[in-house]
């Protein structure tokens, strides 16, 4: 086990390392930068502040530079907000982590229960209405359900606010706070909810499915345990092993933020950050965002494949 | 003695995107307390689906029985609510399935699922529970018990699984024991062991068990009755010594004449020419009759019934049929 | 199998008739599924109005009207008209042609690239297989959007004229997409490469692209059919939102997902739904009609996944 994980490990590092130098050059490449685009500087001032920022210089000395920087732990600083990249992913990162947790909490319970009772009456009316409304779920533009729904639940019937995390101008404090934030991430958590439904009832309706045939769920039956029990106890169990490894590919998106749901709510999460700063040519933040979905999704990877074998007594390393 | 199962003109079908299966087609049957009964057969012939039939586990919707009663006692079994049945299942009768190897569950320890059917039907505490469940994996014949309660299927061989299913079955004292082929999946020495320690429980609790096998080594080693089973309908049927040694259907001779004996050498092992019928394409004739060496016209057109021809002896075959004789082609 | 007995008795090989009864049967089992042929027909309504539909609509999608400009749907507009009195049924359909197209092209784009690579990593294994394998995992490491993202900035960058840049957007989403059906061709590959067929094939001493061609691509086209169906809706998808962003196909030329971009315009948002909301609905109405269809075809085609 341990020599499978250190091979593992290095493997991830110079995929990491590939990564990086990839995604810096391509952001190296992408046109302007956070000078340019300022039109309040004059061109001494600009040529200065290049030179400040080291941006004059060539992509793969820049890139030493920041890998060197990077390994101590330092990822730079945002150019706009003049902070460093990781206290403001600190700042951030919380905002889209609250709302990735309700969604995905909200997600995983709706979809077992319903993935469960839809395999267990498949081919029922109730099974069929599932299967459609999971390709519903998996066919709706994130975007455009996010709009719509503003549309018709914040500006036309008034029952949610329509973005943001607080109301404007607000300064509630304590259980005031609290409320205000949940009826505020109300929205966001039911559109990310209905997106993640579609994929992952589907998933648990067919993995219940083929659990159902089994032997063993004969055997239970035989026993005389309830319907209940030989479903939630015998079936699940085996229904929701191969899903622990999902668990770490929800990794990025847990702490990643949603780059388009973010922006459409306006929620003040790492995602809208990079969507601002994209306009901005911030690169030190958009690098670093960049890179950061990236070692989520590598060690998410890893994540999955150790609690597999953790949770399948089949699986033994 | 007294019945203890009577099952009557029992028939489950199938439906399937071909069409209807006929799987047991119109059977009766009765086991006595303490009677060992045989139902013998090729795959196919019906004999698990009527296991399944007493025990309630047809798949439905695509499976169902269409008719017929199951006694058990006074109850009648296809009358019985969900939880009445459920309260019967693994408490007065139990089952043992083919494949020991895929009928336990792969995620769940053997310990926990011999505890399940004490708590459900003995109403049992965890703490005694697992007690019990240690006394049972013992008394199948384990050492090592408590050890054995803490893995995982996967850890045992098919052998001790088969034996756990057994300590699982018995857990409740049944009055009926189903075993569904119990030893085809095993080695020939596991076999004998598994096949001693049925008998020995069955002598020890007086219980009943309904033995579902096609292999005639096993039926001679443990049938009082044994039923054939030919396409979904019973053929002949009788206790084990008459069938054995004057065996009436020509299926039934066929089996037997198909099995090697001991300390006997033949030149080539017989066995019966042609397959079992397409299980949808069955019109009224004896099922048999294009496999048959004696078949007359009548078989191809009429369905003969099971008619007592001994006391100890059934047979449904035309051949048996008075009158039917001077048809004879 | 076939090679055999034509070497053998020199007659005409029967594996056409044969072929032709298995997908006779396998479509004849897929038009029994009512949900996937109810999919199938929203799809080819949903092709035909669009390629068809503009024809005889009585507007232009791209002529100024200043006089309708803003009306909402009436009878004469069935969707209303946009801010520069355009015709918005006609301009979503229009639309739809470049929306199915993108969708369909960059669908065919990756399939053949992710087969392509999959196949001979897969076939040849040892220092091809590594390297198209290692750059799959590259770009499976870093996020799509972002990378999508910069590419839509370099496009406008480089003043690409915005009648080609659909075709580059059909490229750029090909080249996110093809990485993930690599590595599943591959692993057909390898599974099928053990199979007693395989080592009958090299037995008989048929040459390695013979047998890449001939015997193993054969196995995995069902599989391929499938995986395709399903991924014109992603690629649908994907494009709308790159186009809501600004960064994949730009106005004039209309899709769905630009379209919705109005709603980025407060007004129009609150007050003028008719310019959003029918574009919107048709990426739904389609996306989700490709989807069951394909899910109908994997029950039919792939008896591994049956639901």
């Amino acid at each position: 086990m341990s020599t499978y994980i250190s091979k593992r490990l290095i493997y991830m590092l110079i995929i990491l390392l590939a990564a990086s130098l990839l995604v810096f050059s391509l952001y190296a490449l992408t046109p302007g930068d956070f000078i340019s685009g300022n039109l309040k500087l004059s061109p001494e001032r600009k040529a200065e502040l290049r030179e400040i920022y080291g941006l004059n210089q060539p992509l793969l000395e820049r890139y030493f530079i920041w890998m060197k920087n990077a390994l101590h732990g330092d990822f730079g600083y945002s150019l706009a907000q003049q902070t460093p990249v990781l206290t403001l992913f600190n700042q951030y990162i919380w905002n889209s982590f609250l709302l990735a947790i309700v969604s995905t909490f909200m997600t995983w319970l709706i979809a077992v229960i319903i993935g469960v009772n839809a395999a267990y009456k498949q081919y029922s009316w109730f099974d069929t209405l599932v299967m459609v409304g999971t390709f519903a779920a998996m066919s709706i533009p994130s975007f455009f359900i996010g709009l719509f729904l503003i549309k018709v639940l914040a500006v036309d019937l008034k029952w949610l606010p329509p973005g943001g995390m607080l109301a404007t101008g607000s300064n509630a404090t304590g259980l005031a706070y609290l409320r205000e934030v949940v009826h505020h991430m109300t929205l966001p958590v039911i559109v990310m909810t209905l997106l993640g439904l579609g994929s992952l009832t589907r998933y648990f309706r067919s993995n219940m499915i083929d659990v159902i045939k089994q032997d063993y769920i004969r055997t239970a039956r035989a026993k005389g345990l309830t319907e209940r029990k030989v479903l939630f106890t015998h079936a699940l169990r085996n229904a929701l092993l191969p899903a622990i490894t999902l668990v770490g590919f929800e990794l990025p998106a847990l702490f990643g933020g949603s780059l388009i749901i973010e922006k459409i709510f306006n929620w003040p999460g790492i995602g809208q950050l990079y969507m601002q700063s994209f306009g901005l040519r911030d690169y030190p933040l958009l690098v670093g965002f960049t890179m950061l979905i990236a070692v989520l999704t590598v060690i998410g990877t890893l994540l999955s494949d150790i609690l597999y074998h953790i949770a399948d007594p089949r699986v033994k390393l | 003695m007294k019945n203890l199962l009577e099952i009557e003109h029992l028939s489950t079908h199938f439906t399937t995107e071909e069409g209807t299966v006929r799987a047991v087609d119109n059977i009766s049957l009765r086991i006595r307390s303490g009677e060992t009964v045989c139902i013998v057969g090729e795959s196919g012939c019906g004999k698990s689906i009527t296991a399944l039939s007493v025990m309630g586990l047809i798949e439905e919707p695509s499976g169902k029985v269409v008719e017929g009663s199951i006694h058990f006692g006074d109850k009648d079994l296809l009358k019985l609510g969900k939880n009445e049945l459920r309260a019967i299942r693994g408490n007065e009768i139990a089952m043992i399935f083919q494949e020991p190897m895929s009928s336990l569950n792969p995620v769940i320890t053997i310990g926990e699922q011999i505890i399940e059917p004490l708590m459900v039907h003995m109403n049992m505490g965890k703490r005694e529970a697992q007690k019990q469940a240690i006394r049972l994996i013992e008394q199948v014949g384990i050492s090592r018990a408590e050890q054995i309660a803490r893995s995982y299927p996967h850890e045992l061989s098919g052998g001790m699984l088969q034996r756990i299913m057994i300590a699982i079955a018995i857990s409740c004292n049944p009055k009926l024991l189903i075993a569904d082929e119990p030893t085809t999946a095993l080695d020939v020495t596991i076999q004998a062991q598994i096949l001693d320690m049925l008998r020995k429980f069955k002598q020890e609790s007086g219980m009943s068990i309904l033995l579902i096998t096609h292999d005639l080594g096993v039926v001679a080693e443990m049938a009082d009755y044994v039923i054939v089973m030919y396409s979904g309908k019973i053929v002949e049927e009788g206790e084990v010594v008459e069938l054995f040694s004057n065996p009436k259907h020509p299926y039934t001779r066929g089996l037997l004449k198909s099995k090697p004996i001991i300390n006997q050498r033949q030149d080539e092992l017989y066995s019966i020419p042609g397959q079992v019928p397409n299980p949808l394409e069955l019109e009224s004739s004896c099922y048999f009759h294009d496999r048959c060496d004696n078949c007359m016209a009548i078989c191809r057109t009429d369905e003969p019934a099971l008619k007592e021809i001994t006391i100890h002896q059934k047979v449904a075959c035309w051949l048996y049929e008075e009158g039917a004789l001077h048809v004879h082609s | 199998m076939s090679s055999m007995s034509e070497i053998s008795t020199g007659k005409v090989p029967k594996r056409t008739p044969l072929k032709s009864s298995i997908w006779k049967q396998s479509m004849h089992r897929l038009f029994k599924d009512k949900l996937a042929v109810t999919g199938l027909i929203v799809v080819i309504i949903m092709f035909i109005a669009c390629f068809i539909g503009p024809i005889f609509s009585p507007y232009s999608a791209n002529k100024i009207h200043m006089n309708i400009m803003n009306h909402p749907p009436n009878m004469r507009h069935w969707l209303g008209t946009d801010g520069l009195g355009r015709d918005v049924l006609t301009r979503v359909l229009q639309a739809g042609r470049i929306s199915l197209t993108v969708g369909l092209a960059s669908m065919i784009l990756s399939v053949f690239i992710g087969t392509l690579l999959g196949a001979i990593a897969g076939y040849f294994r040892g220092i091809i297989d590594q390297i198209i394998m290692r750059a799959a995992d590259l770009l499976l490491t870093i996020p799509s959007l972002p990378l999508l993202f910069i590419f839509g900035a370099l496009l406008s960058e480089w003043k690409v004229p915005t009648d080609y840049r659909m075709y580059i957007v059909m490229v750029m989403l090909s080249l996110i997409g093809w990485p993930s059906l690599a590595r599943m061709v591959r692993g057909q590959m390898l599974s099928l490469r053990e199979r007693e067929f395989m080592q009958a094939a090299t037995v008989l001493g048929l040459s390695s692209r013979r047998k890449l061609f001939h015997h193993l691509l054969p196995n995995i086209v069902p599989l391929l059919i499938v995986i395709a169906t399903l991924n014109i809706g992603g690629s649908i998808l994907t494009e709308s939102v790159l186009s809501f962003f600004g960064l994949g196909v730009m106005p004039p030329t209309a899709t769905w997902g630009n379209m919705i971009d109005a709603a980025n315009n407060m007004l129009d948002f609150q007050n003028r739904p008719w310019l959003w909301i029918p574009p919107g609905f048709s990426i739904f109405v389609t996306v989700i009609a490709i989807n069951i269809f394909g899910d109908g075809l994997r029950d039919v085609l792939d008896p591994k996944k049956k639901r």
